[in-house]
């Protein structure tokens, strides 16, 4: 299967016609009173339209046919409408959700029975605990994690990436998933997930919108739609005693005209496609939410833990320079330091290879042929070397050489003399890592190591400062480099030398001042603090721990990526906020379009507020109920993209979308209601 | 609930002491030890009897008094135990014939005048007592009560002026004339 | 309108502004329990009090707890408001010989001052004896007051609190407030309003002698008490002659003072601050104006240095102050322009340095238009309710500057504490809405808006249009209510909107038309002024506890500043637009088709 089949990572045209078809048919299936009753606006309105299809159907509703009639329709319109938008926005989840059901086809999986025997079996019939092997041009049966081998393994069908990735036993790859396809090699995977609850079933749930909830702040604003409606409904029950009493009766077609035209229809039919939209973008860019409150949480975030390596530097730090010890030589540093890291296939001792021959012509010389022992680098010594023909050669953080000199130097006890710590101190100043080179007892010099800050970070955070967002960068360096990185990034904050703990406590910390803390991470000891903080974002690549501690997977494993995910969450509700003040703005309007239409004929004085001089009553009321209609389908487009999002403070965002959409959202509809007035007029329709 | 009952109970009778009582009586015996006379009705005296109160305009018709402010006290004008504006609307027929009876009554009181008649003139006040008018109003009649009382019109605007009370420093509410005090000021000079 | 006529305003609203600062920080110190001169000679008379009543001051109340004493404490504050009136008859300080008041106009009253309404269906000098207006009505303006205060005070330490579950002690709040707050100001009100004429006894009401002897007419009633008929159907009248006239008195001037500083505005005399015993000049006009608007103006300050961020109040102050003027305006300037039907019969009424002109029927000479109108407006702004004109004879555009100012519930400075808890409710909505639209959970104080604060702000804005709506559909469809109708047209539908609207928010003014002494009337107001009340204290209340649990988020870039201008404006929009969508279908067809009419 290939990339583009599976849609994850290619854009959907907003408007494609197979969902628009499918969302066509939905839209009338969501008339069932039991589904419209979640949304208690437009339940209103289905209400309303029942009422006046069954006035137009009785003997009295002869008069004025026509007009009650176009009403009628228009009412049944403004409610398919509102379920269009909603089907549109669950259409292109399903869509996407199909494509994934095809990545998730029975496959054969070979499961080893505790003899060592393997057994075929269908991958539905796996359960938790099971072994499998899996091997070469295999599917993956289900979730679980490598517990043996090494392999490369497409996951296109979930990431859409087309390029391999390594999968392999311990450490923080050990990751799989179902419906992925080993490209080489063998692996046995322990299955951790049963069929039915693996992360492709999740994820299919997801996108397709099964389980979706309502978020916190949809509640509550659920809540406000249904007050500000509940009042609408009452100044127009009232108003028909108030209008007998002033001799000026209406029909029930145009109070229910006035009314469905007053409350919030259009966010209100909007809302739901407005959160699965959301929802959607998140996937458009390969992240899966357990939760829309998840997607919530990260619009709030005050606070973004970002480790440095691979999020605000390239992943690979490389060598830049050698400096050298009194007394000795830029080639003899060089020599060793070469030698060290011949056997070191780690980037930085590749790149210190690679300068030693640049700088110095020395040229890589074949292991094999020397009787060279490879020291390598473990948690314990946290230095790494070689032992050879009499010499002893060790590279590695300044403390771990320091306490190596000493046990094992000259005799002397000595560490690192002053002048070769002052370099140290130098390099991590200036935001390198200094790697202490030593020879025999001797320290030769240091090695500086430097971190690439990714290309764009600076502005990226400016743009996090000004929307109010700390950015603190979580490293293992020692504080002084990382005061220089973060400099150099242009973060808030950092937390240098960090464990897991120290992480742990620093969202704790932020969080207890109310704050609210995102952070990314894959390895297991990350999980805690994926759990504690409050959007975390396990990458695709980690452990299957750190998966299921944080609320979003991030499937291109793109640590970057939280900052997008920051906008996507700000964008959700900004775009609910900006359609609250547009809807109820328009009221406005229609307030000068009907109230003047209902009582011209008592008090021909109100003319005067016919400010919009709408042909006839007949006429403006049926033009603001078309308008309120149409008003609709017109930000479907809108409600699906979000509004346009641009990182600034949030006094610039307000003012922004107060003249957008609190303006645009008094002007257009009397706009809108003249120009369908005008139509109106021509074509005869009233 | 019980709970607050006491507190509740025994705070209010503690209040109803000391703001429904104390505080009454207090504020009473103040004002008749400084301001008796105000604290009293400003009553008028007249040779050691009382004259009405400055405060509590009096009805008027007879066109040697000044006339003020219409009435719409019941069951009589300027009842002043019974303080009521008429609540005519702007567009109550009733507040049009009110106002026309009135003028009809000023004209013909007073037949040469054509001048346009002072509103105040024609509209009832809000409390009924509006012990004022506004010096277009007093203007307005100044002829009629000079010609009723054969007096020179100079020296009823003179009784006018004294009578007049402009505004507090000069700035706050409305220059007016006190009518039963101008009235009262007419008698005594025909008096004299 | 003219120069002088905007000088008055702006030198009120100048004056007023002024005192802001120091009353609000008295407050302050008051509710904090700071030391404030006073409470050293009567701070052993506040403990002695709650050592009486059982109250430890320094227990505090969950916001339930605190509901409930104000409902315990209000409910029996209408009881005993309710038999005093009942009992009048057989009490002392009865001079009048005032019989007892009838069940149902004795339970609108009851329910009016336990309220803070004050509306006034009853008429004060020819239907209370001084003892009940002492004891019930002085009280309860004190009392009523003090509680609407306490009220707010609860719902800012709810603000402000950090993870805590307590709001304060009702008790002390109220015995604080009353004490120090209430009681000083009045006191100093009420020698000043003495000293220009208002009354202050308790002497019999005073019979004088009138200067002109007339005559009256009286329908002649026959031994049944029915009007007697002639033959052609007229009604016999029978001629009185007038030689005396017999003047109210009473203990008048204790009462006005804290009718106008606690919003209550349940006057004295049945014509309220119109009465020239209640109001005598224009300099007692202009302190009783500024008493109107001093304690709620003055409580925005106090609020901003509670929650320890001035600017928060002074945001509140300058949206109900830019509120307020354009309705001033409006008012003013639709008075002054007067009434073209009397124009048309030959009426001067244009200003001039002799008289002040425009619209003078239900005004009294010594205030004019401008003061009249600016009253109209502060005391619907305020749910003051006293009136010194009769609001019922302003112009349409007159009249719909103060039914406005009720449609916006009673936010723009509104009553003491309420309406300040009032606003409240739609900063919630406005932060909300602005929250979501820069794209975060909203939060108002560091406090996080969520669904609960939403559920309990919707409930908040609802009452007034489900009571006044529905009580004056109510009321224009059923004959007990038509008949009660005094003008015809537009204007009798404003006086019964105006009737429950005004009742709904607390205010207590009314289109004075209508009568509102009815058994259909007193019940029916009663309820909706007891809803109006309460159902717009509890959610605050449900809110301030609410937010008094969460943590506060510090601010940042992200956080939707609350005190800067845009914040105003939206506010503003928020407010007018909620009341203006509710019930500008109503106000067209009162005082808008009104005007239209007038003009045409």
């Amino acid at each position: 299967m290939s990339a583009a089949q599976t849609g994850t990572s290619k854009k959907r045209a907003l408007f494609e016609s197979s969902i628009v078809r499918r969302a066509a048919v939905d839209s009338l299936k969501k008339l069932n009173p039991a589904l419209m009753a979640k949304n208690p606006v437009m339940f209103v309105v289905e209400v309303g339209s029942v009422v006046t299809t069954i006035l137009l159907l009785l003997p009295h509703g002869a008069h004025q046919f026509g007009f009650n009639l176009q009403i009628t329709l228009w009412l049944w319109f403004t409610v398919l409408f509102a379920n269009f938008a909603e089907a549109m926005a669950e259409g292109r989840g399903k869509a996407q959700a199909d494509a994934l059901r095809k990545a998730k086809s029975e496959t054969t999986a070979y499961k080893l029975k505790s003899n060592g025997e393997i057994e075929e079996v269908a991958s539905s019939h796996l359960r938790v605990n099971d072994k499998v092997q899996v091997i070469a041009g295999q599917m993956i049966p289900g979730d679980g994690e490598v517990i043996e081998g090494v392999a490369s393994v497409d996951e296109s069908a979930i990431t859409g990436e087309s390029a391999p990735v390594i999968r392999e036993a311990g450490g923080d790859r050990s990751a799989v998933t179902g419906g992925t396809r080993v490209l080489s090699d063998r692996i046995v995977v322990k299955i951790t997930a049963n069929p039915g609850e693996t992360f492709l079933d999740r994820m299919i749930a997801l996108v397709e919108g099964a389980e979706r909830q309502k978020t916190p702040n949809e509640i509550a604003l659920n809540i406000l739609l249904a007050g500000l409606t509940i009042i609408f409904l009452l100044a127009v029950v009232t108003l028909e005693p108030f209008a007998v009493y002033s001799g000026a009766p209406q029909t029930a077609f145009v109070l229910i005209s006035l009314l469905v035209c007053l409350i919030p229809t259009t966010i209100g039919g909007l809302l739901s496609a407005i959160g699965i939209a959301g929802m959607d973008r998140l996937v458009q860019h390969n992240v899966l939410a357990v939760s829309g409150r998840a997607v919530e949480a990260a619009g709030d975030v005050n606070t973004l833990l970002l480790d440095k390596t691979g999020t605000i530097t390239l992943g690979n730090r490389q060598a830049s320079e050698f400096l050298t010890a009194a007394g000795v030589t830029s080639e003899e540093l060089a020599d060793a330091a070469q030698l060290s890291s011949l056997p070191d296939e780690t980037p930085e001792g590749r790149s210190i290879v690679v300068l030693a021959k640049e700088q110095y012509g020395l040229r890589g010389r074949e292991l094999a042929n020397l009787n060279v022992e490879y020291i390598p680098f473990s948690a314990l010594t946290r230095m790494s070397g070689i032992d050879m023909e009499g010499r002893s050669i060790r590279k590695g953080a300044a403390d771990a050489i320091d306490n190596y000199l000493k046990q094992n130097g000259d005799g002397s006890g000595r560490g690192i003399p002053d002048e070769v710590r002052a370099t140290v101190d130098k390099v991590a100043r200036q935001g390198g890592t200094p790697l202490v080179v030593a020879e025999n007892g001797r320290a030769l010099g240091v090695i500086h190591l430097k971190d690439i800050v990714k290309g764009g970070m600076k502005e990226r955070f400016e743009q996090l400062r000004a929307m109010g967002i700390k950015t603190i960068m979580i490293t293992g360096d020692n504080p002084l480099t990382a005061a220089a990185i973060a400099r150099e990034a242009g973060v808030d904050d950092f937390l240098a030398e960090a464990k897991p703990k120290d992480k742990m406590d620093l969202i704790r910390r932020e969080q207890a001042q109310g704050k609210l803390v995102a952070m990314t991470g894959d390895g297991t000891n990350d999980a805690p603090a994926l759990a504690q903080a409050d959007v975390g974002v396990a990458m695709n690549s980690g452990t299957q721990a750190a998966k299921e501690a944080g609320n979003m997977v991030d499937l291109d494993s793109n640590p970057t990526k939280l900052i997008e995910i920051v906008g996507i969450g700000k964008q959700l509700l900004m775009t609910r906020g900006a359609l609250t003040t547009f809807s109820i703005a328009n009221d406005v309007a229609k307030y000068f379009a009907i109230i003047p239409a209902m009582f011209m004929v008592v008090f021909p004085q109100l003319a005067v507020i016919n400010i919009m001089h709408l042909r006839s009553p007949e006429s403006a009321i049926l033009s603001a109920v078309i308008f309120n209609a149409l008003i609709i389908v017109a930000l479907i487009p809108l409600a699906l993209r979000g509004v346009a999002y641009r990182p600034m403070s949030a006094a610039a965002l307000l003012r922004r979308n107060l003249w957008v959409y609190g303006m645009g959202g008094i002007i257009a509809p009397f706009i809108g209601i003249k120009a369908i007035d005008m139509v109106i007029a021509a074509i005869h329709l009233v | 609930m019980l709970k607050q009952l006491r507190p509740a109970l025994l705070i209010l009778a503690i209040f109803t002491v000391i703001t429904g009582v104390l505080y009454p009586a207090v504020i009473t015996g103040i004002a008749q030890v400084f301001f008796p006379y105000q604290a009293n009705g400003s009553i008028i005296l007249k040779n050691g009897q009382p004259a009405g109160s400055a405060l509590i305009g009096q009805s008027f018709d007879d066109p040697k008094y000044f006339w003020g402010r219409l009435s719409a006290t019941a069951p009589f004008a300027y009842n002043a135990s019974a303080s009521a504006g008429s609540n005519l609307g702007p567009l109550n027929g009733v507040l049009t014939q009110t106002a026309q009876a009135r003028i009809d009554a000023l004209r013909a009181a007073d037949p040469g005048n054509t001048a346009l008649v002072p509103v105040d003139l024609v509209t009832a006040s809000a409390s009924g007592l509006d012990p004022q008018i506004s010096p277009a109003a007093a203007e307005y009649q100044a002829a009629r009560v000079a010609k009723a009382r054969g007096l020179d019109i100079a020296a009823v605007r003179q009784l006018v002026a004294q009578n007049t009370t402009g505004r507090t420093l000069g700035m706050l509410g409305e220059p007016v004339v006190n009518v039963l005090q101008l009235n009262l000021a007419l008698d005594d000079r025909q008096l004299k | 309108m003219n120069i002088n006529g905007i000088l008055q305003i702006v030198v009120y609203l100048a004056v007023l502004l002024l005192l802001v600062k120091p009353l609000g920080l008295y407050m302050a110190r008051v509710y904090e329990g700071e030391n404030v001169v006073i409470n050293r000679a009567l701070g052993p008379f506040e403990r002695l009090i709650y050592r009486i009543a059982g109250v430890n001051p320094d227990e505090g109340m969950t916001w339930k707890t605190y509901a409930v004493a104000v409902l315990v404490f209000s409910l029996i504050s209408g009881l005993v408001v309710y038999a005093l009136q009942r009992l009048q008859a057989g009490l002392p300080l009865n001079p009048a010989g005032m019989s007892a008041v009838s069940p149902d106009l004795a339970f609108n009253t009851a329910v009016s001052f336990m309220t803070n309404t004050n509306w006034q269906n009853y008429g004060g000098e020819t239907t209370l004896s001084y003892l009940t207006q002492m004891l019930a009505l002085t009280t309860q303006n004190f009392v009523s007051a003090a509680v609407g205060m306490a009220v707010l005070m609860a719902v800012i330490r709810g603000f402000r609190a950090r993870s805590s579950q307590t709001l304060g002690n009702f008790w002390v709040d109220l015995v604080r407030g009353t004490m120090y707050i209430l009681l000083p100001l009045s006191i100093i009100l009420a020698v000043a309003l003495v000293s220009q004429g208002v009354v202050q006894t308790v002497a019999d009401y005073k019979t004088v002698p009138v200067l002109q002897a007339t005559t009256y007419q009286v329908p002649h009633l026959d031994a049944a008490g029915q009007a007697v008929k002639d033959a052609s159907g007229n009604p016999v009248m029978d001629t009185i002659a007038l030689t005396q006239t017999t003047i109210a008195l009473g203990p008048a001037a204790s009462q006005i003072a804290i009718k106008q500083l606690g919003t209550n505005g349940g006057g004295f005399f049945n014509a309220n601050s119109a009465h020239p015993l209640e109001n005598p000049t224009a300099f007692s006009n202009f302190l009783e104006l500024l008493a109107i608007l001093l304690i709620p103006a003055a409580l925005c300050y106090t609020f901003g240095r509670m929650v320890g961020d001035t600017r928060q109040g002074w945001a509140i102050l300058i949206v109900m102050t830019l509120l307020l003027t354009p309705f001033i305006v409006l008012a003013y300037s639709a008075e002054s322009n007067g009434n073209p039907r009397l124009t048309a019969l030959g009426v001067d009424q244009t200003s001039s340095a002799i008289q002040s002109g425009g619209n003078m029927e239900g005004k009294e000479a010594r205030f004019g238009v401008a003061n009249s109108a600016l009253w109209a407006v502060t005391t619907t702004a305020a749910s003051n309710g006293s009136v010194n004109a009769m609001h019922d004879s302003l112009t349409p555009l007159g009249g719909l500057a103060p039914l406005a100012m009720l449609s916006l519930a009673e936010v723009v400075f509104g009553g003491v504490g309420c309406g300040l808890y009032g606003m409240f409710i739609f900063v919630i909505i406005a932060v909300f809405v602005a929250g979501l639209m820069v794209g975060r959970t909203p939060e108002y104080l560091g406090k996080k808006i969520e669904s609960y604060e939403m559920k309990m702000a919707s409930l908040c804005f609802l009452i007034l249009p489900l009571m006044a709506l529905d009580a004056t559909a109510l009321a224009v469809v059923l004959d007990v209510g038509k008949a009660s109708v005094f003008n015809p047209g537009p204007h009798g539908f404003s006086e019964v909107l105006y009737a429950f609207m005004s009742q709904a928010d607390n205010n207590g003014s009314a289109f004075g038309g209508l009568g509102g002494n009815t058994v259909f009337y007193n019940l029916l107001g009663g309820v909706v002024m007891l809803f109006g009340r309460f159902w717009m204290m509890i959610p605050p209340l449900a809110i301030a506890g609410s937010m008094a649990r969460k943590k506060v988020v510090p601010p940042s870039a992200g956080t939707l500043p609350t005190h800067n201008a845009l914040f105003i404006v939206w506010l503003i929009a928020i407010i007018v637009i909620v009341g203006a969508l509710t019930f500008f279908p109503a106000l067209a067809l009162g005082p808008i088709v009104e005007h239209l009419m007038m003009i045409q």
